[in-house]
């Protein structure tokens, strides 16, 4: 016997979303893409040809998305509204496409249909050129975390194959892309009616030089980040058929495991080594992300179903409180405070909404006020669990980074989230007492430790302030550090852009250093803009009670303008910085700060003094 | 912090015998359908309270089966099998059954609409429409019902017709095991909503995104038995409306005229063997059967005989509660 001939298929099967509006092409692309494949059989074909005299819309011809929609409904109003799943192969590769509804409608089933992918092909009428709805489908695309888009520019031949048309799209395409974070953006010019560009290359765009979609689709790496990821495992099932077996069953979410490596339960905080790894029903050495196996391990243990084993040095977040995106998809109306069921993993938990913390229009990206949330709307929110739950951002994980939420009475599934980032300083992970307490270090050094959070406009001379601060604080004998905004964003958050939800992560990350740094005992100061009051609430959250002293320094903005010590209100306000604050992003005054410093009035000296009087009040240092 | 010293290699004694994986002779795809199944099944048996899994004999089936016996492995099979018998698969489907139910030692429940059989309901007799409403789709109804089963796992692929490419790996079946779907749950990751009502249950199809393709190649890579009627062999076969008919007993009524004749055939797909058309070919192997499929022109249910009753029929029947 030969030897088997599978596919030839180098890489792994790429599974690829379709988006675009009702009449942008989507089933006719897929249909098209089976017919060319072959993959469409006689008897299919000669339904389909009955079914297009029936139902059709392109007279006498075939119309391959009748081949698509499935369901009567949808063939006798046109429309597709489902997710609807197809599968074909070429000899370099298989896919899996999921065609879903674009219209605005239908976000529900959009994201159910990029949960899963690798890729994304948004759907563009060469006629009408960008619309909401393709911003609309590229931020869902983007919000589920696809890196990988196809702009496949539609009807070009309803344009008269003309380039300008299309360079045009494809541009402006690119442009606003840019906050979305895809890594790869590949437009290609096509008629899925005629077969243009779909796969072979048509004579018809001389001027187009790259490949066509199927090339492109055969080629295109979707680099798997999971499996470089720190190992993950979610526990669904204890195998327990005797005494002298005890296994747990689960996928790994990220990362590989080895038999002999530590691993740590994440919940508990309990340590073993894995014993086994039995993949498929046999003793393998190891396993990586994607794989369905048991483990078992070299200790009695306490663990269940839900539990995530993770390696002992790049635990998960364990947390009750987490902020998270949320797309609503029940006709029942979000209710803050109300009880959900949410699943994670494995693992379901009572959970409710405590605080929406804005809506997102999802045409616009604009952040908008809300008490709740209907159908298909997305927004971001706090939500606390019952139990302390084990996960990772959504961005870094989406195995261990995304949830559902069902309803408890009617069991519908109400939403699907997306972890942002944990409230509360994952306490139940470091179950260790740790001998030198906190406070016993600070007694060390004199002093109560503390976060001085300087937060006002660029140039509002929060930087100034700080540094002269800490030089007085230094001169008394008192333990310090600085966080510097600038200084942070070449190091710690250099990944990171100035978009608000950017923004928002590099506080986020400010906040937990600066609180490491007080469980040294240090009084840590802080010199960021801050604009969002959520995120001064979250750092002053993360910090132990009575810890954290909001400064606010209050300048004008006319004034800060004129100084514009960075020159960097003059590029803002020549569009060359995007997100500025107080230009084109909004700075929301502290409400309560601790301490205001008005810097238009008076010295940078006599500011730092009147900070360094007020810790000597509140205790923080010794009174001279 | 406590520090655990482990000698794991003396403690763990049957690490010797680690081999390497034998699921590396599978492709990189059908290791992950694989793995994929596995996890659904895994989510059923932690989720649900009495599942059960529909055995259709057939080749999904048994792909299916063999992927059950890895998941839970080393535990026997967490639930039963259930095969709904109309009394007209074919011969040799039944002696695999049985075989099969014996050589893994699995809990294997048999049910027959008796009240249907009663009144006289045959494929030949009522025609195909009927016959499957009453002694498919009633019968299997009646066996949930009866064992109170809630969940059932189908071997079903959405690849195979329209309206099951819209269906969801858990598919929610109303207490009158009603499919409705305009109001499927939208499924996103792997995080599937299981949650039922008293009297509601759950279809399952672990082999959701495989295609017929994938099955025959995990067949032959991991060695699993099928019933010989897959492969082609002089059988008695009678033409009927272009249909290739097999006499698989002395219940097929001959039209005047009609002789069966030794026709060299093989079936892509099995069931009730009136209902089922076979086609002329010369794949006897599974090698073989793979480079036929690749080649071929016609899907696989063209040789279903039911499917043609009229448009849009399999979402009709699985609204009623076909599998």
């Amino acid at each position: 016997m030969n030897a088997p001939a599978f596919r030839a298929s180098p890489l792994p099967t790429l599974r690829l979303l379709t988006c675009g509006s009702v009449d942008d092409g989507k089933s006719t692309l897929i249909g098209r893409l089976l017919f060319e494949q072959k993959l469409i059989y006689d008897d299919q074909l000669s339904a389909l040809e009955r079914d297009s005299k029936k139902h059709g819309t392109t007279g006498e011809e075939i119309d391959f998305a009748l081949l698509v929609d499935g369901l009567e409904a949808e063939r006798e109003q046109g429309i597709t509204i489902d997710v609807a799943y197809r599968y074909f192969a070429t000899p370099a590769r298989s896919f899996i496409v999921a065609d879903t509804p674009g219209h605005e409608q239908y976000t529900r089933n959009m994201a159910t249909g990029a949960s899963n992918a690798d890729l994304a092909i948004i759907l563009v009428d060469a006629r009408k050129g960008l619309l909401t709805q393709t911003f609309r489908h590229s931020f869902i695309v983007s919000l589920l975390g696809i890196r990988h888009v196809v702009l496949a520019v539609n009807k070009i031949d309803l344009v008269d194959f003309r380039q300008q048309v299309f360079s045009e799209i494809a541009d402006g395409f690119a442009e606003f892309a840019k906050p979305l974070g895809f890594h790869v953006i590949k437009a290609i010019p096509i008629s899925a009616r005629y077969g243009d560009n779909v796969s072979s290359k048509s004579e018809r765009t001389p001027w187009y030089e790259g490949p066509h979609l199927l090339e492109f689709l055969e080629r295109v790496e979707v680099e798997d980040e999971s499996r470089a990821a720190p190992f993950r495992m979610v526990v669904q099932w204890v195998n327990r058929p005797h005494l002298d077996f005890r296994g747990f069953a689960g996928s790994i979410a990220s990362g590989s495991v080895r038999r002999g490596d530590d691993i740590v339960v994440a919940a508990s905080g309990r340590r073993s080594k894995v014993a086994r790894v039995l993949f498929g029903g046999e003793d393998v050495q190891e396993a990586s992300a994607g794989d369905a196996v048991t483990l078992t391990l070299a200790d009695e243990i306490d663990v269940a179903r839900g539990d995530v084993f993770s390696s002992p040095d790049s635990r998960p977040e364990v947390a009750d409180q987490f902020a998270a995106h949320l797309i609503w998809m029940s006709g029942e109306n979000l209710l803050p405070g109300r009880s959900y069921l949410l699943k994670i993993g494995a693992k379901l938990t009572p959970a409710t909404v405590t605080e929406l913390r804005h809506r997102v229009d999802v045409n616009t990206l604009e952040k908008l006020a809300g008490k709740t949330l209907a159908l298909n709307e997305v927004g971001f929110c706090n939500l606390a669990t019952t139990m302390p739950v084990a996960f990772d951002p959504y961005a870094a994980n989406h195995q261990t980074g995304a949830f559902i939420l069902i309803d408890r009475y009617t069991n519908e599934t109400a939403a699907a989230g997306l972890i942002a980032h944990g409230l509360r300083r994952a306490t139940n992970v470091h179950l260790q007492d740790l001998a030198v307490t906190r406070q016993a270090r600070a007694r060390l050094k004199h002093q109560r430790a503390a976060i001085l959070w300087f937060t006002g406009l660029s140039g509002a001379g929060k930087s100034t302030i700080a540094n002269l601060v800490e030089a007085k604080l230094h001169a008394r004998g008192v333990h310090t550090t600085m966080l510097d905004g600038d200084n942070v964003r070449h190091g710690l958050n250099r990944d990171l852009g100035f978009t608000a939800a950017d923004r928002v992560e590099n506080i986020r990350r400010v906040a937990e250093v600066a609180r490491l740094m007080t469980d040294a005992g240090l009084i840590v100061l802080c010199s960021f803009i801050s604009p969002f009051r959520a995120e001064r609430q979250l750092a002053r959250e993360l910090a132990a009670a009575d810890e954290f002293l909001e400064i606010f320094v209050d300048a004008p903005l006319d004034v800060v303008m004129a100084r514009d010590p960075k020159g960097l209100y003059k590029r803002a306000l020549a569009g060359e910085i995007k997100n500025f604050t107080g230009v084109d992003q909004a700075y929301e005054r502290p409400e309560s700060p601790e301490i205001t410093l008005r810097s238009a009035q008076d010295s940078a000296d006599a500011l730092a003094d009147q900070v360094v009087d007020e810790l000597a009040k509140r205790r923080f240092i010794d009174l001279l | 912090m406590p520090t655990y010293i482990i000698d794991y290699m003396s403690d763990v004694p049957f690490l010797a015998e680690a081999r390497p994986p034998v699921t590396s002779s599978l492709p990189l795809h059908l290791q992950r359908l694989e793995s994929e199944a596995i996890h659904i099944m895994r989510e059923v048996v932690s989720e649900f309270l009495n599942p059960v899994m529909l055995y259709s004999i057939g080749k999904d089936s048994s792909a299916m089966l063999r992927i059950a016996l890895k998941a839970f492995h080393p535990a026997p099979l967490p639930f039963p099998l259930l095969h709904v018998d109309t009394t007209w698969k074919f011969r040799e489907m039944i002696a695999f059954r049985d075989e099969t139910a014996k050589r893994l030692d699995l809990r294997l429940l048999v049910h027959t609409n008796e009240e249907g059989l009663k009144r006289g309901i045959s494929p030949v007799a009522s025609g195909s429409a009927v016959h499957t409403q009453v002694m498919k789709t009633e019968a299997l109804r009646q066996a949930l019902d009866k064992w109170k089963f809630d969940a059932a796992f189908g071997g079903a692929r959405r690849d195979e017709e329209k309206s099951r490419a819209k269906e969801r790996i858990f598919s929610h079946r109303s207490a009158a095991h009603a499919w409705d779907p305009r109001n499927q749950r939208p499924e996103l990751w792997r995080l599937f909503n299981t949650r039922i009502k008293p009297g509601e249950s759950m279809r399952v199809f672990p082999l959701s995104n495989w295609t017929e393709l994938d099955v025959w190649e995990y067949i032959r890579a991991e060695q699993i038995p099928v019933v010989p009627l897959y492969f082609a062999k002089e059988r008695p076969i009678v033409e009927r409306d272009g249909a290739l008919v097999m006499v698989d007993d002395d219940r097929l009524p001959l039209k005047p005229g009609e002789k069966p004749q030794m026709r060299r055939v093989r079936f892509r797909t099995l069931g009730c063997y009136p209902l089922t058309g076979a086609i002329e070919s010369d794949a006897a192997t599974i090698d073989d059967i793979i480079a036929e499929m690749r080649s071929s022109t016609k899907s696989e249910r063209q040789g279903r005989l039911i499917d043609y009753d009229e448009q849009g029929s399999m979402e009709k029947k699985k609204r009623e509660g076909y599998f």
